[in-house]
């Protein structure tokens, strides 16, 4: 395998590439899980080549409307109200307001006066996956959507120059209306330039943005259209989809991982009120009846005989089983080759190891599609991230042509990732066609927990670093383990979802490759290089930080269980161990964690907001642990922890401020204190809300989120067995410094405070006790055991 | 399978169902209610609630033949998105909201509770909410939503109070 593959850098694959990659049926994820470099097999390489060869992606998938046409994203009708078209859908995060203010600045009319059409591939440029924190910087800088709305005005500054006699230098848009600037009576609206008439033109590449000086709309705190119709039940999330004549679709999952179908008794269930048909395909099972309370029942008592299931290695051994699987798929992020020979010279060799657990999307609402399959023609509403991916494979689900399966998305509950939308579209998908009727199928919470959750990576990272006498680093190692099975649905194949493996089709396959090919490019997309090294690749300094002798090797194994990208999927566990291992190292050297990052980064905008943050929280410089922290009741300590997303994706810093009970082990955090960096700022607001939500997603998935299994099955399965905060905890103060950079690009904002909160709250702990915890969640059992453990060494 | 007579939001149903028939999807597959919606089926998350009698229920464990006649309340009860009730308002206010899934078993425990107790302390609030999940993690604003609500039906009871005082004083 190893000699057909290698690694090309991700920084080089621009987003047309990628895209046209991902017809091909590879996601982004896919190269960036786990390894954190891009990772071209033998097949992937040639696409990618012919992607780059065909240069700029201009089509979409087959049936897209072409990227480089600006009616593919822009329509204007006679009234001049205008209707954008936009492949990145709205999952929840407001994106779909930002898109709003987007092209109501660009184009000159108000927030009003835009409806936005997203992820219909009927009717909407194919813009691969929604995801990644890459909706912002994909379609606010100088391309796409932003590209498309610029071209739109500067069209029709041209057409109401001819019409009315004026250089179009010479006029103004404004409201959806042109003027002459000497004379405002000489004016034509957009309803009466193009009157519902198309554009038929491209997209120039090179047309003048509004500078960020200029706007009114983009960068004020806009109001989510939606939030009426959301707070008033009138919303329509998918689970709302009803067709005529729709029925219900149940589906049953095996009893254990590996089990499959020996037999069937559809008699069991046929006398069964409602019952329309048992389904059965391969190991996919499932019932479809009238009412949806009928479904249930039928699936409840529906008789399936299941072959043993193949077993789970032990939870309680996981990490070890994780370290110690072979082969292994390897990659170097990066090597200056003198590590070993730096940490030998050393005045101080540090070691530590860090666990984080697998965990969930846990999305509130289950999963829930409607699909209509009749004939050789298939409609489906479904929460999906990618309409397009989900076209192609749903067609080879069912042996359609793709072009024959409209998809179109309608919002679930927040996914947070690639929880279970797609496995129960193709649910949807089996069951309507086996009846030829519309059927709607939402999971069971368990269901949903067990067999729709593609879970979060766990990762175990051993960190290794060098001090020299003065206490500077002079080396930093990283090496990590991770598991994964599944991916997002492929152009190409069903297979990498849970429903399309029960109905027969394969997994992406696992590709061994060790040892590591040496990098050829930069690359930091899973943060696996820690921000303080130097990122020194092809004889350039690339990375955030100064410290020059450098490793970071991952290894990557087929995990027993499915999972999938989870909100900032690696980044956030090196970032934790990274973050975690930072705080050691200034402790050792007995310096202030935010004097000793400092020393050691080189990045303008990282120190920016790590400097903002301390600034924020009146952080008192300082070694931790605090001094003079007594060793019963409660204490209290202050961490900090800081990224640069993805290496160049969003800078952010923290500091948690908590209270430690030394004698139960419950951790409260009291205050958090953010500093953001995402590049122009496109609504505070939204961006507020963002950093919010991600702070506590992260408190909530540091303290106490965990998937668990027996040596069959999953037994996390509803929310006693996992835990997620509720609304009545101690909701602590959250502070947020924004930074706004009207003259840089677009970055990403949905991943960048979820990833610096276990390593924040995590230091914090230290310095109230002078515990150190290595492992997430960071319930009271394992604070009780650091503490207890950090007091017999002292 | 006999008639189940219904009072949802004022109008009067009689749906013909297996009365053990968990209310939830009477409400929104009958009745075509986009309101309550199905989290769990467990009774854990509050994203189904509605009010019944006055009390906040879980409406995935209610059998609907338990609650037969009773004046049930959905999310679409309280207000119209032209006219939304106060506490609607509210979370409209605060922008508290991200995908918006929980928000129905949020103001529906939200509202029970205040109904009940006009005078609740923002910890006490936070005890009422201790069985309500969100999690796009909007708890901050969701809060406050709360709070806004609370203080804005204080400030509006100790002026109604006033009013009363005047009237009583001529």
């Amino acid at each position: 395998m190893s000699k057909h593959s290698e690694v090309v850098p991700n920084s080089t694959l621009i987003d047309d590439a990628a895209a046209a990659l991902g017809r091909a049926g590879f996601s982004r994820r896919s190269f960036l899980v786990g390894a954190g470099a891009l990772v071209v097999s033998f097949s992937m390489k040639g696409a990618l080549q012919t992607a780059l060869a065909q240069g700029p992606f201009e089509g979409g998938t087959a049936g897209s409307p072409p990227l480089n046409q600006l009616d593919s994203w822009i329509a204007i009708a006679a009234d001049g109200g205008v209707t954008a078209y936009t492949g990145k859908a709205e999952l929840g995060q407001g994106i779909s307001t930002a898109q709003i203010q987007l092209v109501a600045e660009e184009l000159c009319v108000p927030f009003s006066r835009v409806k936005l059409m997203y992820c219909d591939t009927v009717q909407t440029p194919d813009q691969g996956i929604t995801s990644g924190s890459q909706s912002h910087p994909t379609n606010f800088n100088q391309k796409n959507l932003a590209q498309a709305a610029a071209t739109a005005r500067e069209a029709l500054l041209k057409l109401a120059s001819k019409r009315l006699g004026f250089s179009a230098d010479q006029l103004v848009a404004k409201d959806g209306v042109i003027s002459a600037k000497i004379d405002p009576s000489k004016k034509v609206g957009y309803g009466d330039l193009v009157g519902a008439k198309k554009f038929e033109i491209k997209l120039d590449p090179n047309v003048k943005r509004k500078s960020a000086s200029e706007w009114t709309v983009l960068g004020t705190p806009a109001r989510r259209p939606d939030m009426p119709a959301l707070v008033t039940g009138q919303f329509e999330f998918v689970h709302n989809v009803r067709l005529p004549g729709m029925l219900h679709g149940r589906v049953l999952r095996p009893p254990a991982v590996g089990a499959t179908v020996v037999n069937v008794d559809e008699s069991s269930v046929q006398a069964l009120p409602g019952v329309v048909k048992v389904v059965v395909k391969k190991n996919f099972v499932g019932v479809v009846a009238e009412k949806p309370w009928q479904a249930i029942q039928a699936v409840n008592k529906l008789k399936v005989t299941w072959s043993a299931g193949t077993g789970l290695p032990s939870h309680a051994d996981f990490y070890n089983y994780l370290r110690s699987q072979q082969p292994t798929r390897d990659t170097l992020l990066v090597n200056s080759t003198d590590v070993d020979e730096k940490l030998a010279q050393a005045a101080t060799v540090v070691k530590a190891t860090y666990y984080y657990p697998n965990q969930m999307h846990g999305s509130l609402g289950t999963s829930c599609a409607v699909a209509d399959v009749q004939g050789d023609k298939a409609t489906i509403y479904s929460p999906t991230q990618g309409v397009w991916p989900v076209r192609n494979s749903t067609s080879i689900l069912l042996g359609l042509k793709p072009e024959n399966v409209h998809v179109i998305f309608r919002r679930g509950s927040g996914c947070y990732g690639l929880n279970g939308a797609d496995t129960v579209t193709y649910d949807a998908a089996l069951l309507s066609q086996a009846v030829g009727k519309p059927v709607r199928v939402q999971l069971s919470r368990k269901d949903e927990m067990a067999w729709g959750e593609n879970y979060g990576f766990a990762f175990v990272v051993d960190e290794r670093a060098g001090l020299d006498a003065q206490g500077n680093i002079v080396a930093w190692d990283h090496e990590s383990w991770s598991a994964n099975l599944g991916n997002r649905p492929g152009y190409t194949t069903p297979g990498n979802v849970i429903t399309g493996t029960l109905a027969g089709f394969s997994p992406e396959p696992f590709m061994a490759r060790s040892p590591a090919p040496e990098p050829r490019v930069y690359t930091n997309n899973s943060n696996g290089v820690p921000s303080y090294v130097a990122g020194n690749v092809g004889g350039k300094p690339q990375g955030t930080g100064t410290v020059k002798s450098e490793r970071s090797l991952t290894h990557n194994i087929p995990s027993p269980l499915f999972t999938a990208p989870l909100r900032s999927p690696a980044r956030l566990q090196n970032t934790f161990a990274h973050e975690s291992f930072m705080d050691e190292l200034a402790a050792r050297a007995k310096a202030d964690p935010v004097a000793f990052r400092l020393r050691h980064l080189s990045d303008e905008r990282l120190i920016e907001v790590v400097k903002e943050a301390a600034a924020l929280a009146n952080w008192e410089a300082r070694p931790s642990p605090k001094p003079q922290n007594r060793r019963t009741g409660i204490a209290t300590g202050r961490g900090f922890s800081c990224v640069a997303y993805e290496g160049e994706n969003g800078w952010a810093a923290m500091v948690a401020q908590v209270e430690v009970n030394q004698d139960t082990g419950k951790v409260t955090v009291k205050r958090i204190f953010f500093s953001n960096d995402s590049g122009p700022i496109s609504n505070p607001d939204g961006l507020r809300n963002q950093i919010e939500g991600g702070a506590l997603q992260g408190m909530s998935r540091a303290m106490s989120e965990e998937v668990t299994w027996d040596d069959q099955r999953v037994t996390s399965v509803d929310w006693e067995s996992y835990r997620s905060l509720p609304l009545g905890f101690d909701v602590p103060e959250i502070k947020v410094k924004l930074i706004n950079r009207p003259d840089e690009n677009a970055t990403g904002a949905g991943e960048t405070s979820i990833t610096i909160v276990a390593a924040a709250i995590g230091n914090a702990i230290f310095d109230a006790t002078g515990a150190r915890i290595r492992q997430v969640p960071f319930t009271p059992q394992r604070v009780k055991a650091a503490l207890s453990q950090t007091f017999s060494q002292a | 399978m006999n008639a189940i007579n219904l009072k949802v939001n004022g109008k009067a149903h009689a749906v013909d169902v297996d009365p053990t028939t968990p209310l939830l999807y009477v409400l929104s597959d009958d009745l075509a209610l986009n309101g309550p919606k199905f989290g769990c089926g467990l009774g854990q998350c509050g994203a189904c609630t509605v009010i019944a009698k006055g009390q906040a229920i879980r409406s995935c464990i209610t059998p609907v033949k338990s609650v037969e006649g009773a004046e049930i309340t959905t999310l679409e009860g309280l207000g119209t998105i032209e006219k939304p009730h106060p506490l609607q308002q509210a979370f409209i206010e605060e922008q508290a909201a991200q995908c918006g899934f929980c928000v129905n078993g949020v103001i529906m425990t939200a509202k029970a509770f205040l109904d009940k107790n006009p005078k609740a302390s923002e910890e006490q609030i936070q005890q009422a909410m201790s069985s309500v999940l969100c999690r796009c993690f909007t708890h901050v604003r969701m809060l406050r939503a709360i709070n806004r609500f609370r203080e804005g039906r204080a400030r509006e009871g100790l002026a109604k109070e006033g009013r009363t005082r005047e009237a009583a004083a001529k």
